[in-house]
């Protein structure tokens, strides 16, 4: 019983962190329709920034919670000004052309980001400090979750909290769901649609970039090729879910993470990226509208 | 002798809502049928459901060509299918491959009727030579025909308005249809090109021997062409009858054509 | 005159070397952290980089100030229906047989006789290059022609060179017989992966077709009883020579002329192909899946044939890559060499021949010969894919279609009509 509680738990913690990288795919294709490529990169890029500024700070001998703060907010500022810069010169440009442009486009932005950071910093994986500190009331349930993934669970969930919160009752948020149901309305009624698009992809990647530091604390080690995978996962997650619908996210992000961690736990812990890429292949195959998702007609 | 085609309590539900609703309808062979109706109506719809593009609900469809004997049972097959069984159409926003020449459009017709593979291409064997040559041949007369002759090489984007409308209507003769579907050909055509529509739509009649159903909002075409006008409303069909009969129908006259018909009639 | 014409020249490049400065110093701030710090968190020490700020601030001011001046211009210049100097050029020097055929003679020459002029090393890599010459069109008829974004591509490469490698290893297979084995199992896996995408929109094939190219390759890594792992198979067999075996100088010259075979090869197919009725569906389908199949064309088989013949190539070339390295493992499968393989078809040109040859050429061979290229090779992959969808999403050899000649051809008496036909090419 406890393995498999702490399977489900550990299950939860990796779909916590699959959700907040799933918010931006989500997000992104919900306003814009285009699959963003190189979302799992500004979550690396996110990492990348919270090691530096973390290693930055201890060398001036911060007291660690500060450390955890500074690094994560630091990284989620960075990760949405990277965010805004690829929508700008990237996908901007491409908003009137055919759909797969955006995608190449994004793809290679994904591959650029990548070997940007493998040539400003280093190809080899560095480790990362433990910037969640043990809780000492967790003592007695270690065996089954540690602190570091509670703290995950408690951040993402006060996280996506208050993204719905932002989304249902301030007036970004409404601009936002006005331009993702039908952007030229939104545009006549004067909302400003880039404005919208671009604050879409920054909120986006400032997730991504928290998603980022706090697993990258938790697992203890980056390399600039880290967000390929998590970033196919974490898509898999807002397929699942149902691509556009932020509950969606969430939800697939769970199931991921548990069918993920259930698979390694009692099948094979060696075909654990084969699962995630099989459901990925499955559920665009036979659900392509995802678990909440609904499908959408094409108008002829 | 027969319909040619025929159409039987056809329903088509999209989620709550009912877009055709027990839709009853014939088209006998050489007949040229107008389908109007307020926009929104359900006639794109219908067209859809007749070519295999949307999946009706329920009903039948059936098309009977004189001289190939059987009945067939046109719903539930791919579009393909049904455009090898005869029927064609033409799109209500033009959808040509804008990147494809003109000639390129209409050999594309061709398609259906003709089978050279990948070994015949690649190997020009002399069964696939003779039919490429007889596919352009076709093609260029059929554009020759509808006075596309200037613009073979020119991309299908590169074409005037009214000539793209035309193109479409080229492609989809290439398919050797009995039945010829048309979605608001004359839409954004001035009057001088409208005119010289209504002739060559008399002229697929009088020459290829093809039935026409047409979608149409310009009154003075439909009433000049049609041998019998259908008009629906919210999916239904509220009116069937000869020009003169649904010119005078009170019924039709509120639900669609009010002032309209006050000022031709 | 228009108003860029009544300001002032100053006021316009005062505003844009402010706008350019403004660019310079965001980029600044944005690689700040990864550009110009560098931690070693196990020895907590920190290298900070200044050199590299002050670089990306001029490059970046310099860029930018480039863009606003390319764009003025352009907004300046009245649209002219006339093509542009370089356009002019182009056509004049293919139509031209005195400036033509002296270039292609060179060029000919050149390929024919490469391998005694150069070391084995280099013929090595103009093989490679060849290789992806193949590859780049064997795609370009997935996704040039057909429009099938196949983000799997290699997946077909890796079943060609691991068909050969195992039927070598287990069956003493030689490399004349794997051949066409390898590609037969390409293609058949081509139609194994059409089947399930055939319904889906553009962006969830290209998705999809990478999650399967993603399950190959680590079906390849953990599969160990089959595929030996990640240790890959070694010891593949060079082509052999009508029997004879080969010095490591000669298998290359003649694995040399068999790309080069093979490359004209392909070319003659693709070629013929996309001229054919089966391209031009490819191509109807590509432009509009939905008025493809309203015009009867049956769109699973003729995707299930782009699939099966763009993966074709690919297992060929997979099986020479095999005899050529003699050693093979899953990281030479990855992702990456998808993506490498789609930015050669981007960058010359959906649907055009010669574009990708010479794309395929450049992004070779320009790493491999300027050595201070190498380390950034696929930093300029990924900017190719960015930049060319951008400014020239046709590429650097937009495809043309082919022009079909007619002669005015006197119809039978009763007809007033003229129809063509089409001239013998
Ligand atoms: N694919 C679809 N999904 C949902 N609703 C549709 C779809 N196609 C058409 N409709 C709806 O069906 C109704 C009829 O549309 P349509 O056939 O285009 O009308 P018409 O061609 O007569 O103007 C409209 O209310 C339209 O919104
Ligand atoms: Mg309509």
């Amino acid at each position: 019983m406890d393995y498999f509680l702490e399977l489900f738990l550990g299950g939860l913690t990796r779909g916590s962190i699959y959700a907040l990288i799933a918010l931006g795919y989500t997000m992104v294709y919900g306003i814009i329709g285009l699959i963003n490529f190189a979302h799992g990169e500004i979550y690396m890029l996110g990492a990348f920034t919270g090691l530096i500024v973390a290693s930055l700070l201890t060398v001036f001998g911060l007291n660690q919670y500060a450390i955890l703060v500074l690094a994560s907010l630091v990284a989620m500022v960075y990760a949405a000004a990277y965010g805004y810069t690829v929508e700008k010169i990237a996908y901007r440009p491409l908003r009137q052309a055919s759909r797969l442009s955006p995608l190449i486009s994004a793809i290679g932005m994904s591959i650029f980001l990548q070997n940007y950071v493998r040539l400003a910093q280093t190809s080899d994986f560095l480790p990362f400090p433990a910037l969640i500190p043990d809780l000492a009331f967790m003592e007695p349930y270690a065996h089954i979750i540690g602190s570091a993934e509670l703290v995950i669970l408690l951040v993402t969930a006060m996280v996506m909290l208050l993204l719905t919160a932002v989304i249902r009752f301030t007036r970004i948020g409404r601009a936002m769901r006005a331009t993702a149901q039908d952007k030229g309305m939104a545009m006549l009624v004067g909302v400003d649609v880039n404005r919208v698009i671009s604050i879409t992809f920054m909120i986006g990647s400032a997730l991504a970039a928290l998603g980022g530091v706090l697993i990258a604390s938790h697992i203890g080690q980056i390399n600039f090729a880290i967000g390929f995978i998590a970033g196919i996962k974490a898509f898999t997650a807002a397929v699942l879910g149902g691509i556009g619908s932020i509950p969606g996210a969430v939800l697939g992000g769970f199931v991921l993470g548990c069918t993920e961690s259930f698979a390694t736990g009692y099948v094979s812990s060696d075909y654990e990226d084969v699962f995630a890429f099989g459901l990925l292949v499955l559920i665009l195959v036979f659900r392509p509208a995802g678990i909440l998702g609904r499908a959408a007609a094409e108008k002829v | 002798m027969g319909p040619l085609l025929t159409i039987d309590r056809l329903c088509m539900d999209f989620g709550g809502l009912r877009a055709l609703d027990h839709l009853n309808l014939s088209v006998a062979a050489g007949e040229i049928v107008a389908l109007i109706g307020p926009n929104g109506a359900g006639k794109t719809t219908f067209f859809n459901c007749l070519t295999g593009l949307c999946a009706p609900t329920a009903g039948e469809i059936h098309l009977v060509v004189p001289g190939r004997g059987q009945r067939l049972r046109l719903n539930g097959l791919p579009p393909n299918r049904v455009t090898e069984k005869g029927l064609a159409r033409t799109f209500q926003n033009i959808r040509l491959f804008a990147d494809m020449t003109v000639l390129e459009n209409v050999m594309i017709g061709r398609h259906c009727r003709t089978k050279a593979g990948v070994f015949g291409a690649v190997f020009r064997s002399a069964a696939a030579r003779i039919e490429e040559q007889q596919i352009v041949t076709a093609s260029a007369a059929i554009l020759e025909r509808l006075g596309l002759g200037s613009y073979f090489n020119d991309l299908a984007r590169n074409l005037p308005y009214g000539a793209q409308r035309r193109l479409e209507i080229a492609r989809a003769l290439a398919t050797e249809p009995v039945l010829l579907l048309l979605d608001e050909p004359a839409a954004g055509m001035n009057p001088q090109e409208t005119a010289e529509l209504d002739e060559l739509i008399l002229k697929i009649r009088s020459e290829l021997g093809i039935a026409i159903l047409l979608i149409e909002h310009d009154m003075r075409l439909v009433m000049s062409l049609s041998d019998r006008i259908v008009v629906m409303d919210h999916g239904e069909k509220i009116a069937e009858g000869t020009p003169a009969e649904i010119r005078s129908n009170p019924l039709v006259i509120t639900a669609y054509l009010g002032e309209d018909l006050a000022q031709t009639a | 005159m228009t108003d860029a014409g009544k300001e002032s020249g100053g006021m316009t490049t005062a505003r844009a070397v402010r706008r350019s400065l403004l660019v310079s110093l965001w980029f600044m701030f944005l690689t700040l952290p990864i550009l110009v710090i560098r931690v070693n968190p196990v020895a907590q020490e920190i290298v900070w980089r200044w050199r590299n700020l002050f670089l990306i601030g001029v490059g970046s001011f310099v860029l930018s100030l480039v863009g606003q001046f390319l764009t003025h211009r352009q907004t300046r210049r009245t649209p002219s229906l006339t093509p542009g100097r370089l356009a002019i050029f182009r056509q004049r020097c293919m139509r031209e047989p005195q400036i033509y055929v002296p270039f292609l003679l060179c060029a000919v020459l050149t390929t024919l006789l490469f391998p005694w002029f150069f070391s084995t090393y280099q013929t090595n890599i103009m093989t490679t290059a060849l290789m992806y010459v193949v590859l780049g069109l064997g795609l370009n008829i997935v996704v040039g022609l057909a429009g099938l974004l196949d983000l799997g591509y290699v997946a077909f490469y890796a079943v060609g060179a691991y068909s050969y490698a195992l039927l070598n290893h287990h069956f003493g297979l030689g490399f004349w017989a794997a051949l066409p084995i390898g590609a037969g199992l390409a293609a058949l896996f081509g139609i194994l992966l059409g089947f399930p995408v055939l319904r889906l929109r553009g962006d969830y094939l290209a998705i999809v077709t990478l999650g399967f190219g993603e399950i190959i390759r680590l079906i390849l890594e953990n599969w160990n009883e089959f595929s030996f792992g990640p240790s890959g198979i070694a010891n593949i067999p060079r082509p052999g020579f009508f029997g004879l075996d080969l010095s490591l100088a000669g298998a290359t010259v003649y694995l040399y002329y068999l790309m080069i075979g093979l490359v004209l090869f392909t070319i003659f197919v693709v070629n013929r192909l996309q001229n054919s009725r089966i391209g031009r569906a490819w191509i109807a389908l590509r432009e509009d899946e939905l008025a493809c199949q309203a015009m009867g064309i049956d769109k699973t088989r003729t995707k299930l044939t782009a699939f099966a013949l763009g993966a074709t190539w690919a297992g060929m070339v997979g099986v020479i890559f095999a005899a050529k390295t003699t050693f093979i493992n899953p990281p030479s499968f990855t992702f990456l060499e998808s993506a490498m393989i789609l930015a050669i078809v981007v960058l010359g040109g959906m649907g055009s021949i010669a574009g990708v040859v010479i794309a395929a050429l450049v992004l070779i061979l320009l790493p491999e010969y300027l050595r201070a290229f190498a380390e950034y090779r696929m930093l300029l992959f990924g900017a190719v894919l960015v930049i060319m969808m951008i400014f020239r999403p046709q590429g650097l050899i937009s495809s043309a279609r082919r022009a079909y000649k007619f002669m005015p051809v006197p119809v039978a008496a009763g007809r007033n009509k003229r129809h063509g036909t089409a001239a013998d090419h």
